[in-house]
């Protein structure tokens, strides 16, 4: 589909095709609701569910049966009626629901009476020594990498980190043949404790089996390793890898170091839209402020799916559901729409795992607040102790750090460093993140050229306008 | 650093630094290197330090390349297209790129 193909305005947009995204649009189209879905991934499935219909990886097994769900997702959006749009970049937000897309190379400005912002969640900045290396890569991205490309890593992989999807990832990774030398866990200790009191709560969530059955096939094949210090050492790319464990030091060689920390909501769309933000202690990021059908503090913009808080994939489905049917709700009050009880019910259920996951997997302070050397925002390559510095001279927040130090002003926009300088801005000056914030977001959130830009349609007063 | 699955239907051809490369219908243009064992994609503008993807998700911006003359397109987002021109890129960007 084509930029010019599109309508100037649409009763909803959807931003973002993943779970949440494909559930919303279709309930939405299905009830009569004119709806776009803009996903700037060459197809849907989001990150979850990537490469769904496409995937070369043939055998179920490897990505197994939680991934294949997804196939449902994807043709029930695309029988509902809805357009779906990818290839599709959505750099712009404003709070009058006012969406600027672009679509091959060409530009156009959208308005939504509604608008559902799915746009997921991204991995935790995971800050060590030596992260900026070529061979250290994410978890997620060998994850993409095998469900999009069908790509297994060669040579000597080692995964660090915590949380549910290291685990999963070291299964798939395995299944397909990989070799893995080593999992590094850095687990601290002390989260066993602070995480018991949710046990109950996470015994009767789908999380306990799947997780325990994950645990024992992949500590069945691959040594794991308490890690409380990782740094990735080499000259042009990965080398080796050195961490310190309960008993000293140790070194492995490595090509591929595949690190994960947990996922965090990625907020910059929302943030740009001007939906107001908190510090999410618990998961240690900032979250969007929503109610009970995920509408935010700018009236018209939900937010719905991880980027609303992080739960999980079948959570995001129902949140993208009951996001939808409050717009159903107002645009179309006669249409019939299945049961909200049900959907707020099957959400439950799988939030109530979260407590025990959000403890256990909560990263060591040390990991998310790095010090000396070590760089903090990759893109302008600011290291840990000039941030730690320019806050001890007086910077109060991440946007007076920008104008001090350039950190969160390179391509990536704030978000490989955001949640990294918060915090240790929150450190040096013994405040809290809720109180640092975060980044000022503008539009646009995605680099555009001045091509695209200019490609806009225009009137002849707005040409008339600017011609002298 | 990686291989693929499955090494039949690599049918797109495309150039990168001038080198052709072997590609599937539907790889991503970042996806297509790291299986043709492309190891650096770019050079920092600061430090001009080598990079490579890093998150493969459209939020790193580690993996930007220039394609078709057009710099600093994020290899992981865009789909492969018979006969592109993919440029590694070194340091700043050059003006009007």
């Amino acid at each position: 589909m084509n930029a010019s193909d599109l309508a100037s305005s649409y009763e909803l947009v959807v931003i973002g095709g993943g779970p949440a995204g494909l559930a919303a649009a279709a309930l939405a189209a299905k009830a009569g609701v004119q709806t776009v879905l803009f996903d700037e991934n060459p197809g849907v499935g989001g990150q979850i569910y990537r490469g769904i219909g496409t995937t070369p990886v043939r055998n179920r097994a490897i990505l197994g049966e939680d991934y294949w769900a997804g196939a449902a997702l994807a043709s029930e959006a695309r029988a509902s009626g809805a357009t779906i749009v990818n290839g599709a970049t959505v750099w712009s937000l404003d709070p009058n629901r006012l969406v600027g897309v672009s679509i091959s190379g060409q530009a156009r400005m959208i308005q939504a009476q509604r608008v559902i912002v799915a746009t997921g969640s991204m991995e935790r900045p995971f800050p060590i020594p030596g992260w900026t290396l070529p061979g250290v890569m994410t978890a997620g991205a060998a994850q993409t990498a095998l469900k999009a490309q069908g790509l297994v890593p060669t040579g000597r992989t080692i995964i660090a980190g915590c949380g549910p999807l290291l685990w999963l990832l070291a299964a798939q990774l395995l299944r397909a043949g990989a070799g893995i030398e080593a999992i590094l866990d850095t687990t601290p200790r002390i989260n066993w404790l602070k995480a018991a009191m949710h046990l109950p709560d996470f015994a009767l969530s789908p999380y306990w089996s799947k997780g325990l059955a994950l645990l024992r096939e992949v500590k069945a094949k691959v040594p794991v390793i308490a890690a409380h210090r990782i740094v990735a050492h080499g000259k042009d790319k990965l080398a080796e890898v050195v961490f310190a464990t309960g008993t000293g030091e140790r070194r492995m060689t490595a090509d591929l170091l595949l690190l994960h920390h947990g996922v965090v909501p990625n907020v910059n769309l929302a943030m740009a839209a001007g939906v107001a933000h908190r510090w999410n202690g618990r998961q240690l990021c900032f979250e969007p402020a929503v109610d009970a059908d995920f509408g935010t503090s700018v009236h018209g913009i939900a937010v719905a799916g991880d980027g609303a808080g992080i739960a999980g994939g079948t959570a995001a489905a129902e949140r993208g559901r009951i996001a939808a049917l409050a717009v159903i709700q107002t645009l179309k009050p006669g249409a019939t729409v299945p049961n909200m009880q049900m959907m707020r019910q099957t959400l439950a259920r799988e939030e109530m795992g979260r407590a025990f996951l959000d403890a256990l997997y909560q990263p060591a302070p040390s990991f998310r607040r790095p010090v000396g050397d070590t760089i903090a925002c990759r893109c302008e390559e600011v290291t840990a102790k000039q941030v730690r510095d320019t806050a001890d001279l007086g910077c109060e927040g991440p946007n007076q750090m920008k104008a001090f130090l350039r950190c969160g002003m390179g391509p990536c926009q704030g978000r490989l460093c955001g949640l990294t300088i918060t915090e240790l801005i929150a450190e040096q000056r013994r405040s809290t993140p809720q109180e640092v914030g975060y980044y000022r977001l503008r539009p646009p959130v995605k680099p555009i050229t001045l091509a695209e830009l200019a490609s806009l349609p225009k009137t002849e007063a707005e040409r008339k306008a600017v011609e002298r | 650093m990686f291989k693929r699955l499955d090494d039949t239907g690599a049918t797109v051809s495309l150039k990168v630094d001038g080198k052709p490369i072997r590609a599937r219908a539907g790889d991503t243009v970042a996806g297509a290197m790291l299986a043709a064992g492309v190891e650096h994609f770019r050079t920092t503008p600061v430090t001009e330090s080598p990079r490579a993807p890093y998150c493969l998700m459209g939020v790193c911006f580690d993996c930007l390349v220039a394609i078709d003359g057009v710099g600093s397109r994020q290899a992981c987002l865009i789909e492969v297209r018979e006969g592109m021109a993919v440029e590694t890129q070194l340091g700043k960007r050059e003006a009007g790129r």
